[in-house]
């Protein structure tokens, strides 16, 4: 009984982990660079609906869309600005720079919004029961939603000119620019989706848990990044499986052990994997060539 | 003179005197009152802060390894140095020292114990497990009985003082610029260069990654007991990822591999904050603003690897005048002949 | 006379490619041994595994009766192995000295106490270090370069001092990875003089992988030809010349013949 339970939620907050988590995963494989301004990004978003439906009572799904374009702009606005001036330039500095967008975006938001949560009225009210169960219609829509996403994706990526570029540039970023492939788009458009997946990931999370404050990303950011990094970096089926396993041994640790040491949990399974497999689940090792 | 300016023992003797004759003028300033109350207890932030950043500097920007965890290091000294001073009964000016001094050892334990297996990984990976760790020491502390849990360490004796961050930065500032300098320290440097090259060259690479790690873990945990006893409170939350995002921007601003760019940077990154408390609202947003702007436009951060020497500064002056000097002596050979 | 390094059967594989099997070699002191064949053929393959920058999958090596094997690469060099990278690896953005002196660390032994407290010994080792630095760097005429940094260097001037810090760990045995590569003739003439002179003054044994034949037919005494991770000739430079095994590596197999 509350086994099930606990995999239920542990399924909902997984799939928010994993829509973050392919933005990562996917900025990583393409620049090789961890994002960390991406937790942010659901920051944005979560406000953007919030502010679009509490202020101008635009209907929830102008709210939702509208935030999943402008977070997409900004996704992008941020890589052309910030990071692609840095593309050449160590690695470093381009990390030190995702850091500083970070904290840029958590302290604009604290300006415009002050560090008070906001409370974020659910949009998908209701429940439905399954057998004898019941489950709010927040938990069974992201989890359904989500897997659609990912399905999608997986074709976008597998099937589509832009995923094939994608892919190659992930590849080999000098060969695929040989090859007639529009880098910058292709970089462009890969942090667009990301933060548009963002987008959708901050909309289910603040649906379940209804308090928004400008540093709600960092946390949540840096799980989906444990998520991705268990998946395997730069592995898409790698970032979904690993945010739902996250998400699940999450909810466990909250439910058999103890609420205050699930960030320890996951913490210690990102310790876990980079020791015994840095590649992760579906990642590939790299070495260095001598 | 430029002779005597060049010999090792006498910028040994200048450094010391320097040393002392900034510490004789701080102390004149405060006495005097040309510092206030105010402004003389924020050079304590300042010199915990030069600590902190100085030994980050050594991991991050000397060995070339990018850890995310540094506060992580800075709350086990804290916490181990308040522990002690709170359960012994010495005059001041033996239990601090002697309270840092466990704190800074307990905290290069904890870096030997992270070090060994995070330092098989490298860049991106180390930056996150070393994340994860830091986290997770919050996290343990967050829960453990003798340290308070979320309530925290309070009651812990203000004892920290100008004189003492004084004497610890210079220490600290001693021992990381000879360390450099030795064959410890290129090795270390080494590794940043090239680690295979630094194995086929035979150094020992592990050996020195590990070492530079516990280094630089052990001076963060001697900032976290000078902290710990500024403050007299300790609160696990303040120990967080963005603690060691906050020494890791006063680092990189100064520039990775500069001693001397850490100290200026840290300087003018605990000030600026305070001078701009007017704006409050602004001023984290102009921090990171900063950040970024000098990345892109700086990523080598302010003064690059730039390297203060006051020996070679005096040295060049004189030279400057002694060049000035033959050039007008030339002039009027010339005109002689 | 024993040799200096005695490798038998050794091997690797990388996934289910077997990128080097049943390497056999015994390299007597002071001799010079050219390793070549087509790209890929393996030849970095052997310097990695005798340096463990990848530990072979089987086999054994010996350098001066001592078995290396299994030994991490900065106790390799310690028994006496010391190589240059066919892509230069310096240590960049150092002095030319200082590169040189971090392959001397463990010639010297003050400890990290000493040499914090800038105590005699301290002193002592680094005056020494520093007298065989200059020295070293004498033999290459770069003496005059000792404070430049070493990615300042001109090309060749880079590769002479990627074989000074090989030399300053006090070799048995030299392994260099294409030296010539990227020099003109009159510096691959030069080189050539070089390696015979480093043979000559320090008493080491000289193994090389080069793709220049001049350098190769020049100086080498013996030459073990590569193909596909395998031996398929070895002898003297005439010999090689004429194995028909060797042109047909390098040139394939003509057809109809």
């Amino acid at each position: 009984m509350t086994l099930v339970y606990l995999m239920i939620n542990g399924l909902q907050i997984g799939s928010i982990y994993a829509l973050v988590a392919l933005g990562y995963s996917m900025v990583y494989g393409i620049v090789k660079l961890i994002n960390f301004a991406h937790g942010d990004i659901i920051m944005v978003g979560a406000y953007s609906t919030w502010y679009l439906m509490s202020r101008f009572s635009a209907p929830a799904w102008l709210a939702v869309t509208a935030t999943i374009v402008m977070c997409s702009v900004l996704g992008v606005l941020i890589e052309k600005i910030a990071y692609k001036p840095l593309r050449k330039s160590d690695r470093l500095s381009l990390l030190v720079t995702a850091i500083g967008i970070s904290l840029l975006l958590q302290n604009v938001a604290q300006l415009l919004f002050s560090a008070n949560p906001r409370m974020f009225t659910n949009i998908f009210t209701g429940s439905v029961s399954i057998g004898e169960r019941q489950f709010s219609n927040a938990t069974t829509v992201t989890i359904a939603v989500s897997i659609v996403i990912m399905l999608l994706l997986t074709l976008l990526v597998k099937h589509t000119r832009m995923g094939k570029a994608m892919r190659a540039v992930s590849e080999d970023y000098e060969t695929a620019q040989l090859m007639g492939i529009n880098v910058n788009n292709t970089i462009s458009f890969t942090f667009a989706l990301g933060s548009g997946l963002a987008a959708v990931g901050a909309v289910f999370y603040c649906c379940s848990y209804s308090q928004i404050q400008p540093t709600m990303g960092s946390m949540l950011g840096l799980k989906a990044f444990v998520a991705a990094v268990l998946g395997g970096i730069g592995s898409m089926p790698g970032a979904m499986i690993g945010g739902l396993c996250i998400g699940i041994a999450e909810s466990l640790t909250k439910g058999y052990i103890s609420s205050q040491l699930t960030d320890a949990v996951v913490f210690g399974i990102l310790i876990v994997v980079l020791l015994i497999k840095p590649s992760g689940m579906f990642g590939r090792r790299m070495n260095e060539k001598v | 003179m430029p002779k005597l300016l060049k010999s090792t023992p006498f910028r040994y003797a200048l450094n010391a005197t320097a040393a002392v004759g900034l510490y004789a003028v701080i102390m004149a300033l405060i006495n005097t009152g040309i510092l206030n109350r105010y402004q003389a207890l924020m050079l304590i932030p300042i010199g915990f802060n030069i600590i902190l950043a100085v030994s980050l500097n050594l991991t991050a920007g000397f060995l070339g390894q990018l850890p995310l965890g540094h506060a992580g290091f800075m709350s086990v000294g804290g916490y181990a140095a308040a522990l002690f001073s709170m359960s012994v009964n010495l005059p001041t000016n033996i239990e601090l020292p002697l309270a840092l001094v466990i704190g800074g050892l307990v905290a290069a334990a904890f870096g030997v114990l992270i070090g060994l297996p995070a330092l098989r990984l490298k860049g991106d990976y180390l930056a996150i497990i070393t994340l994860g760790f830091g986290e997770i020491i919050r996290v343990i502390i967050l829960n453990l009985k003798f340290t308070g849990g979320a309530y925290g360490l309070k009651g812990i004796g203000r004892q920290t003082t100008v004189t003492w961050v004084y004497i610890f930065v210079i220490i600290t500032l001693y021992v990381i610029s000879t360390l450099i300098k030795s064959r410890h320290g290129r090795a270390i440097l080494s590794i940043r260069e090239d680690e295979i090259a630094a194995e086929a060259s035979g150094i020992p690479t592990t050996y020195y990654k590990v070492l530079a790690f516990s280094i630089s873990a052990g001076f963060a945990g001697i900032a976290g007991g000078l902290y710990a006893h500024y403050l007299s409170i300790l609160d696990p939350s303040t120990f967080g990822f963005m603690r060691s995002v906050e020494i890791l921007v006063i680092v990189v601003l100064g520039g990775l591999g500069s001693l001397f760019g850490s100290v200026i940077s840290a300087v003018v990154l605990t000030i600026l904050p305070e001078m701009l408390r007017g704006f409050a609202e602004y001023r984290m947003v102009i921090y990171s603003l900063l950040l970024v702007v000098v990345m892109i436009f700086k990523p080598s951060g302010l003064c690059g690897r730039y390297e203060f020497s006051l020996g070679d500064t005096i040295d060049n002056f004189f030279s400057m005048i002694r060049g000035s000097l033959i050039k007008k002596g030339g002039g009027s050979d010339d005109a002689s002949a | 006379m024993t040799p200096v390094l005695n490798v038998s059967n050794l091997g690797i594989n990388f996934g289910g490619l077997q990128a080097l099997d049943d390497f056999n070699i015994q390299v007597k002191n002071r001799e010079i041994v050219g390793l070549i064949g087509p790209n890929g053929a393996g030849k970095t393959t052997v310097f990695n595994l005798l340096t463990n920058v990848y530990p072979p999958s089987r086999g054994g090596i010996t350098l001066t009766g001592q078995n290396t094997l299994g030994k991490a690469t900065h106790e390799i060099t310690k028994y006496g192995i010391a190589r240059t990278f066919q892509n230069i690896r310096l240590f960049k953005s150092l002095s030319v000295i200082d590169n040189v002196k971090i392959a001397l660390h463990n010639s010297m032994n003050y400890s990290l106490l000493q040499a914090v407290l800038r105590l005699p010994s301290y002193w002592k080792q680094e005056a020494a270090a520093t007298e065989v630095c200059m020295k070293l760097l004498a033999v290459f005429n770069m003496e005059e370069l000792a404070d430049a940094t070493a990615a300042s260097l001109p090309y060749g001037a880079q590769r002479r001092l990627e074989i000074v810090r090989a030399l300053a760990t006090n070799p048995k045995v030299l392994l260099l990875d294409e030296p010539a590569a990227g020099m003109n003739p009159s510096e691959t003439a030069e080189l050539m003089h070089t390696i015979h002179d480093v043979r000559d003054k320090f008493d080491v044994a000289i193994v090389l992988i080069e793709h220049d034949m001049s350098i190769v037919m020049g100086i080498c005494e013996r030459i073990l030809v590569l193909n596909y991770g395998l031996i398929i000739a070895q002898g003297t430079p005439e010999e090689i010349r004429n194995n028909i095994l060797v042109v047909e590596a390098y040139l394939g197999q003509q057809r109809g013949e």
